[in-house]
């Protein structure tokens, strides 16, 4: 099978997502597990790149590995005392949840591979930047409202998070 | 490249994200499972929107962007939970947490 240099990179890319998806869900320390899912985002960026989604992913790399990723990161400081907390897995649980998991697996792979619709179907895409459309199909039609609803959600998630983790103060 | 390999990534990712929630002791490691699930439903939205919409209809993608929102917003409040669980318990393992259990 000959493979140009395109899917050679995009065989690449889905190779190191589940190559470091596996490491995240697999490794002992907390902390390999993050900088292993700091991988796995980035290489879902790749992915994005690959669809033409260029603001998609360039969003992907400053939200996830720019954001989420450091808050994780700053969770596992604050919570573990000593940066290598192991993780206890118990076998039951292990097995129980590979069944649950796999059966879920297979369950997708089935449909995928037995709806005729999605196979080779290639509509195409545009070959211009992406980032003009979702501005102006946000700012101006029908997206105008849930943009909206979630600028307010996160102003609520913002006073949340900040009320829930302060220190709680008793005067009585 | 087709839309099919996109959605084995994509249910591969999704199932680890499971078996990471179902499996891991420590809340941290169940929030980073969490985002493996919401990045292949997210891959899911830019995968149906490159490959089967017109191609100037790009509304799997800002789909995906909200979905990106909601990751951060979530990311969020579930770590002020987490703090505010490790203040009072001072540990974060969801066994461990039962104060609710009957």
């Amino acid at each position: 099978m000959e493979l140009n240099p395109q899917e050679l990179v995009f065989y690449l890319f889905a190779l190191l997502t589940i190559a470091s998806a596996v490491v995240v869900v697999t490794i002992k320390n907390i902390v390999y597990a993050a900088f292993s899912l700091m991988v796995t985002l980035f290489s879902v960026a790749g992915l994005y790149v690959f669809l033409q989604a260029d603001f998609l992913a360039a969003t992907q790399v400053i939200v996830y590995v720019g954001g989420i990723l450091v808050l994780i990161l700053f969770g596992v400081m604050m919570t573990s005392g000593s940066l290598d907390l192991k993780l206890k897995l118990e076998r039951g649980q292990l097995f129980w949840g590979g069944v649950v998991s796999l059966t879920i697996f297979g369950l997708l792979l089935s449909v995928i591979t037995n709806t005729p619709q999605w196979e080779n179907v290639d509509i195409g895409a545009s070959q211009e930047p992406t980032t003009r459309k979702i501005g102006e199909m946000i700012m101006k039609e029908e997206y105008l409202l849930p943009f909206e609803i979630a600028s307010i959600l996160l102003l609520v998630a913002l006073i949340g998070a900040a009320l829930i983790s302060r220190k709680e103060v008793r005067d009585e | 490249m087709s839309l099919q390999s996109y959605l084995v990534i994509s249910i591969i990712l999704f199932s680890l994200g499971i078996f990471c929630v179902l499996t891991r002791r420590n809340a941290i490691s169940i929030l980073m499972g969490i985002e493996l699930i919401l990045n292949s439903c997210n891959l899911n939205f830019a995968a149906f929107s490159r490959y089967v919409t017109p191609p100037d209809d790009i509304s799997g993608q800002i789909i995906a962007l909200f979905g990106i929102v909601l990751a951060a917003a979530e990311a969020a409040v579930f770590l002020a939970i987490i703090l505010a669980i490790y203040r009072e318990f001072s540990t974060i393992s969801p066994d461990e947490t039962d104060t609710l259990k009957g």
